[in-house]
């Protein structure tokens, strides 16, 4: 029954962002600050990892090439796959619910526990509509990252293949080019918008609904990692089913 | 002036306003006292709409809250300025950002036409050189004093402050309570108070309302406060020996 609940709250309280907009004079800026704390801020994070996550990829495939009938350009076609299907709107978005998605229930949460929500509700402020809306909107250039994480995740694939000895630069973008299917490109991104609204809101929901003090903000970050990372899990299974299946 | 009319609040099964009416005068400084969990602060956010009564109604100068349509609660809203009990201060803001962000929000006045305003009220609350700096940056009486200019920045008509002077050391705490009081009689605003501390009510407690488990126990000024012979009123704010001496010499002066 507390699920239910949950779930109703949640339906209430996106229902609540959309209403009653904030001035456009204040939401510019509010929009400018979440795109550089939310977006530009996790450029270098998800760069880092995806450039690895990419070298192992091809190594992995690499090694487990034993067979001399299997063609060496599938370790950059295996590459690109696991890069483009999964690694960088699924695996990015994980990392994300951490990142971002931690940073939101806490910093809502303590806005809660000081009673500044309080302070915007008393003024007759949206609190939802100030608080989570600007979030949403730039969590749309979500896609813009993932598509840097897919060309940096490929780029490391290629690194530690060539560069490893596990295969030649042509080989490796041989298998890059292979059977290419664009709409595998558009899957990706499709998943990777349902996702950004799954991170910004649902930790925004744990945030704003907290009660106690600090140790409960802390509480409430931990639970809302767990609930993002779940939902993104469940979504993906969905969406794979539904877009490729 | 706020007319309380016998309202009632329960959260589940448990009653937490029994039936309170009392008036708060226009240009006062309205005390709400009461042990914790008294329902004072339960009390003052129905005063401030942010829980609908269960039972009776709130008028603001002839408006019932509850009447009114949303957009026209919003529109009161406006005319009400708080004072949180831990300030509450936007952190990602400086002072100044603080104290105009409600110009911000609901005026369309210049960007020079705000920051008269914002200057006025900074000056008026005595902060002069802390337009610049972040709320973690300045000690608790100064955040106090934000909060006032925050809340009388939109020229309000009810002025509710929630235990202002907690956490302040006794002569900020005095400081604060005087402020809060220069500004009611300053901007002729309904000044509604919720306290505990004893030093208050003695120092500005114009209209006293005293709060015992929902009920409204006991009201009046703060000279007959030392009158009263009501024992839950004397046991809760003569507890401390200095007031009880406070108060036997008042009576031995009066006799």
């Amino acid at each position: 029954m507390n699920y239910l609940a949950s779930i109703g709250s949640y339906a209430i309280m996106i229902k609540e962002v959309f209403r009653k907009p904030t001035k456009w004079r204040i939401m510019k800026s509010l929009l400018f600050k979440e795109i550089d704390e939310l977006i530009y801020g996790s450029l270098g994070i998800l760069v880092f990892i995806s450039f690895f996550i990419g070298g192992v990829v091809a190594i992995q495939t690499a090694l487990n090439i034993t067979s001399e009938l299997i063609p060496k350009n599938l370790v950059g076609f295996a590459t690109r796959q696991s890069i483009i299907l999964e690694f960088a709107p699924t695996f990015c978005s994980i990392i994300m619910a951490g990142k971002v998605g931690s940073y939101i229930t806490s910093s809502i949460g303590t806005m809660r526990v000081t009673e500044q929500i309080d302070a915007l509700e008393v003024m007759g402020v949206n609190a939802l509509n100030y608080l989570v809306f600007p979030k949403i909107i730039a969590l749309l250039l979500y896609p813009f990252v993932i598509a840097i994480s897919m060309y940096v995740g490929i780029l490391g694939g290629w690194v530690a293949a060539v560069f490893g000895g596990f295969s030649t630069s042509a080989d490796f973008t041989e298998g890059i080019q292979l059977d290419f299917i664009p709409f595998h490109v558009t899957y990706a991104f499709i998943k990777t918008l349902v996702f950004a609204f799954i991170l910004a809101t649902i930790p925004s929901y744990h945030g704003f609904y907290m009660k106690g003090g600090a140790l409960e903000v802390g509480k409430a970050a931990t639970t809302s990692f767990v609930w993002t990372s779940v939902v993104i899990i469940i979504l993906n299974y969905i969406l794979t089913q539904l877009l490729l299946g | 002036m706020i007319e309380v009319n016998d309202i009632y609040k329960s959260f589940g099964d448990t009653p937490i306003l029994k039936g309170i009416s009392t008036v708060l005068e226009k240009g006062k400084t309205n005390l709400i006292i009461g042990q914790s969990g008294s329902g004072k602060t339960v009390f003052l956010k129905c005063l401030l709409g942010l829980y609908a009564p269960d039972k009776g109604n709130i008028s603001l100068d002839g408006k019932i809250y509850s009447e009114l349509s949303p957009r026209e609660q919003r529109n009161l809203r406006q005319d009400m300025g708080m004072v949180f009990q831990g300030s509450a201060l936007f952190d990602s803001m400086t002072v100044e950002g603080n104290v105009k962000f409600p110009l911000e929000m609901f005026t369309d006045q210049s960007p020079s036409e705000m920051q008269d305003r914002v200057d006025f009220v900074l000056n008026r609350v005595n902060l002069i050189d802390a337009h610049k700096k972040y709320p973690s940056e300045i000690s608790g009486g100064m955040q106090k004093r934000v909060a006032i200019a925050r809340a009388i920045v939109m020229n309000p008509k009810y002025l509710f402050c929630d235990e202002p002077n907690s956490g302040l050391d006794p002569r900020t705490a005095i400081i604060i309570d005087n402020l809060i009081q220069e500004i009611t009689k300053e901007y002729d605003i309904t000044t509604v108070i919720n306290t505990h501390d004893m030093n208050s009510v003695m120092e500005i407690g114009e209209k006293i309302v005293f709060l015992k488990h929902g009920i409204k126990e006991w009201e009046g000024t703060k000279d007959e406060i030392f009158k009263t012979n009501n024992e839950a009123v004397t046991n809760f704010v003569y507890s401390s020996e200095l007031f009880k001496k406070v108060r036997q010499m008042y009576i031995e002066e009066r006799d």
